[in-house]
């Protein structure tokens, strides 16, 4: 595509053009000052091509900085969002149209931007000052260098102080609605519905008539622009998705976890406690849950990380469940605990929602890099089961899965997100009415002595035998009063105990416990169409996470090119389900993309002796599809001696 | 009369016991305190089952495995946050904290002021023997300064907190002194700290015989208690010495000084009044002695009524329950924008 400044764009083609095209699918990247409003803007386009009924997922990605300095590279944040009239499965590798409010945020975002993307530009903002803020010398509209580039220009400031001069507001004042000047342009371009946005406005400013009154007008102004300016030489419109029947929402990976756990502690009978500290990009599910107290939710801002899952845990001793939420660094604080609470043998859920690390790393930014931590970080032999969630719909299950297991086995279990599936979005099919299973906790109500009609005492670590979990009695309960804690217990009375025969004894059944969690685990599946007639693929993809939806578009793909390929994900990171080492042994190839630099990979190789190959990325960004598709390729072509030319290496 | 009541009242001290060894060092004076513990509960009216010890780290912490309750001997430093917890979603519990000068102090500093501050409905009996003695002898955050320890051969240089002025600092709404030498003046302070709502804090000055012994003989040995103590008692002049003979009183200098009475006379002897919401004066009793060499005021400082936090939390839920129904999941999963996709 050759670039198109539309300025003089002649009549005649305009008219015929001015007919809306279908396109099947439209990935859009709005990006301005980290205070234009950019994610509000990439929400309400998000939501308006959710009720048209288009599958949806988006990126949300912005500065750790609350307010960076204006105008610079720093402080760009940025919302993109992929709709199709198809099956999607990511918010798509690279824009086809980027909107950008200043100088910065075309700086910071064109090296993405697919071959022949439009650009929306906020003429207005392309001032010297503004232009040297972003360190350009030149004004990249004038240097050719968005020759490739279908650019647009319209001055956006001006056109929305304009229309909100009926409110008698300041220019100043005015000017801050203009992100609803390009989201009204931009929905006019693509054909969106505007009432989803309509009524989020009326409700987001209810408290200031003034700023609702400026934002629609700036919204209608926006939308009236590409209607009349005949600047665009066309619309487009990309028609909705075929979905499976059945109520749909939109929802964000940290709202459907939130509503999972207080889901699962509705369908178990008992108060869900939250313990925790805010964190980013964990936060967001102590906001959720704060808001639902008429689910009988506790939500305890606690002093630190530690007394966060110290409530939880304390919560999970008087029969509660016990959740606590963080990120990288509150999961390092709250270790110690977590070990307490395998030597307890309570239910508690620990969600990570991870971010890139070490350290405080990149707080906005996602990884899957603590797999091996919450694995392995504890000192002494703590084993605790782990579950991930794969998309952020499915955080709502694997929430209610990390409860099911902490309540039938009497244990931590972590639950692992992501930043992308924090604020990532899709289109989730909601459990039809009354559909959750119900969970038992099981209270130990008697004295088993008492139920066996003798008087012996309570055995607090007496094990159930088919889970070998210990009994969950509650203070309150007449004639169970027992003891815990963290030193080592005698096996059955729950004792202190330093015998070694005993130690040994109860790190086998801690030990056995967990792993038999794998008991009542789904065998993991495997996608693998030439398996049913006797032709499995040389190769098969393991994920887990949030790879899964770069994972599965780029076997689409591969598909597509009538290439053969497997892909399987994991749930359960610990223990794993039961046939995964049938699975891996029936295929000569194994890739594992990961986040990271290799430790899921790490996990199998160790496990089941297969070669598996990683592919590591370490960006801060989830994987685009293209990197996962090329990996494939590499090893099915037989090139895995190479070394990779990205900078993202692989592993091992 | 119900079982639970019947229970409460034939109880004895034994019925608190558990049936584990007592493995503190002989003559230590976490002994006297368990005693103390065991023959006051009997007199509370609670049940066994209704009671709760949850400790951290140290020598003071085994102790829940003595009572025959629930307990949770927990993790250095955190018992405050985990009791909090507990004693949050369970408003049918006494829920008590015992922990020691190190672990409470030291490595659980910040979540034994912000139970506290937040008046969560606990009874934390903090054991002060001014020495780390699990760890078999390292100065604790109240070792004097130049104290001399394994890990301070030359002499500790860390200004020591007053656990007092902490916990009045971190506006906590009952806060007391006693010792493990007065069974009597225990027993009473620890049923003022269990009856009050909200976080009662008491420290017990305990003697560690092995690490440092005598630590508080200055002012608790039987010879020198009458002239040493100061007993704060509501309402009454704060009056010691065996005819009580000497006082304190509120200075022109804005200052609290020790007298003779009969030299000031008897009413400029400052009345106590643990109620007096503004804590400053209690605050000012807590540094009256310097260290436990000077007369030291023991018994209730501060008794003020705040409601506990846990009863803030459930009358929330309640509030929001009352206007908006219990919880129905299928509405809440419908909550926000939803669409729906009929049968091809």
């Amino acid at each position: 595509m050759t670039s198109t400044v539309e300025h003089d764009s002649d009549g005649v083609g305009r008219v015929a053009a001015r007919q809306p095209q279908t396109i099947d699918s439209l990935v859009v990247r709005f990006a301005g000052d980290s205070g234009d409003g950019m994610q509000v803007v990439g929400d309400q386009f998000t939501a308006e091509s959710a009720l048209f009924g288009n599958d949806l997922a988006t990126l949300p990605s912005f500065p750790a900085e609350i307010r960076a300095p204006a105008g610079t590279l720093a402080g760009v944040s940025a919302f993109q969002v992929q709709i199709a009239d198809h099956e999607i499965s990511t918010p798509g590798d690279t824009p086809t149209v980027l909107v950008a409010m200043n100088p910065a945020a075309l700086r910071a975002n064109l090296g993405d931007l697919a071959a022949g993307a439009t650009l929306v530009l906020n003429a207005d903002a392309f001032d010297e000052r503004s232009l040297a803020k972003a360190g350009y010398g030149v004004d990249p509209r004038s240097d050719g260098s968005l020759g490739g580039f279908r650019v647009y220009e319209v001055p956006m400031t001006t056109l929305t102080v304009e229309a909100c001069k009926p409110t008698g507001a300041k220019p100043r004042d005015a000017e801050r609605s203009k992100n609803f000047f390009a989201l009204g342009l931009v929905s006019w371009l693509y054909h969106r519905p505007l009432e989803s946005t309509l009524d989020f406005v009326a409700r987001r400013y209810a408290a200031r008539p003034a700023v609702v009154e400026a934002n629609l007008l700036a919204l209608r102004a926006g939308w009236n622009f590409g209607e009349t300016a005949e600047l665009f030489e066309s619309s487009y419109e990309v028609p909705p998705t075929t979905f499976a029947p059945g109520t749909y929402a939109n929802v964000t990976g940290n709202t459907a976890l939130a509503w999972g756990l207080v889901a699962a502690a509705h369908q178990a009978g008992i108060a869900l406690f939250l313990g925790s500290y805010p964190i980013t990009p964990a936060s967001d599910i102590l906001h959720e849950l704060a808001k639902h107290k008429q689910f009988g939710v506790t939500t305890f801002q606690a002093e630190d990380e530690i007394a966060g899952v110290g409530a939880a845990l304390g919560a999970a001793f008087g029969g509660a469940l016990g959740v606590t939420t963080t990120s990288g660094p509150g999961i390092d604080l709250k270790s110690e605990t977590i070990g307490l609470a395998v030597s307890l043998e309570l239910p508690l859920v620990v969600v990570d929602v991870q971010r890139g690390g070490p350290s405080t790393g990149l707080p906005t930014k996602t990884e899957q890099a603590d797999l091996l931590a919450v694995m392995y970080g504890r000192h002494g032999e703590a084993p605790v089961p782990i579950v991930a969630a794969k998309t952020p719909s499915h955080c709502f299950a694997a929430a209610f899965e990390a409860v099911r297991i902490a309540l039938t086995y009497r244990t931590p279990v972590y639950l692992l997100s992501d930043g992308y599936l924090a604020n990532g979005s899709e289109p989730w099919l909601l459990p039809e009415p009354g559909s959750l299973p119900v969970l038992d906790p099981g209270f130990a109500t008697a004295r088993m002595g008492e139920v066996a009609g003798s008087d012996g005492p309570f055995l607090p670590y007496e094990r159930d035998p088919e889970t070998l979990a210990r009994p969950w009695a509650l203070p309150g309960t007449p004639g169970l009063e027992h003891r815990i804690g963290g030193i080592e217990k005698a096996d059955r009375t729950g004792d202190v105990s330093y015998d070694p025969a005993n130690h040994s004894k109860m790190v086998h059944l801690r030990a056995a416990k967990v792993a038999g969690v794998a008991k009542g685990i789904p065998p993991v599946e495997v996608d693998d169409p030439g398996a049913e007639i006797g032709e499995p693929a040389p190769l098969l993809v393991l994920g887990w996470g949030s790879s899964y939806g770069a994972i599965t578009a780029a076997v689409r793909r591969l598909r597509v090119r009538g290439r053969a390929v497997a892909q399987a994900h994991l749930v359960h990171l610990h223990p794993f389900p039961a046939n995964l080492g049938e699975v891996l042994s029936r295929y000569p190839k194994v890739l594992v993309p990961e986040t990271n630099l290799g430790q899921l990979v790490k996990m199998v190789r160790a496990e089941f002796l297969v070669d598996a190959v990683g592919l590591g990325k370490v960006a801060g960004t989830p994987f685009r599809i293209a990197e996962i598709e090329g990996e494939m390729l590499r090893l099915l072509d037989g090139d895995i001696a190479g070394v990779s030319d990205r900078d993202e290496g692989v592993q091992p | 009369m119900t079982t639970a009541e019947a229970r409460v009242q034939l109880t004895t001290r034994k019925d608190w016991s558990s049936d584990q060894e007592v493995r503190w060092c002989p003559g230590c004076g976490d002994y006297s305190i368990l005693a103390a513990v065991q023959l006051l509960l009997p007199e509370l009216g609670v049940a066994r089952e209704n009671t709760v010890f949850v400790s951290g780290i140290g020598c003071a912490a085994r102790f829940p495995y003595y009572m025959s309750t629930y307990g949770m001997h927990s993790i250095h430093g955190r018992a405050p946050a985990i009791a909090t917890g507990l004693a949050v979603s369970r408003p049918d519990l006494d829920v008590w904290v015992v922990t020691g000068d190190g672990d409470a102090l030291s490595i659980g500093g910040n979540h034994l002021i912000h139970a506290l501050r937040r008046n969560v409905n606990l009874t934390i009996l903090m054991f002060n023997n001014q020495i780390y003695g699990l760890t078999k002898g390292q100065f604790s955050p109240t070792s004097e300064q130049g104290k001399v320890t394994k890990s301070t051969p030359f002499g500790s240089l860390d200004m020591p907190f007053n656990p007092l002025s902490v916990a009045i600092g971190a506006e906590a709404t009952f806060v007391a002194r006693t010792h493990d030498l007065d069974r009597k003046h225990m027993m009473e302070t620890l049923r003022r700290a269990h009856d009050h709502k909200g976080a009662a804090f008491v420290e017990i000055y305990q003697n560690c015989n092995v690490f440092n012994d005598g630590a508080f003989a200055a002012v608790n040995a039987k010879e020198h208690r009458e002239e040493m103590l100061v007993p704060l008692v509501h309402g009454e002049p704060i009056r010691f010495g065996a005819d009580r003979e000497r006082g304190v009183v509120l200075g022109r200098d804005g200052q609290l000084a020790v007298v003779d009475v009969a030299e000031v006379g008897e009413d400029a002897i400052l009345v106590h009044d643990e109620l007096r919401e503004n804590p400053s004066l209690a605050f000012m009793l807590s540094r009256l002695a310097r260290g436990p060499f000077e007369p030291t005021p023991i018994g209730v400082f501060r008794a003020v009524e705040r409601p506990d936090y846990g009863a803030l939390v459930r009358e929330q839920v309640a509030a929001v329950q009352a206007r908006r129904g219990s919880g129905d999941i299928d509405a809440l999963l419908r909550s926000g924008a939803t669409w729906v996709v009929d049968e091809a």
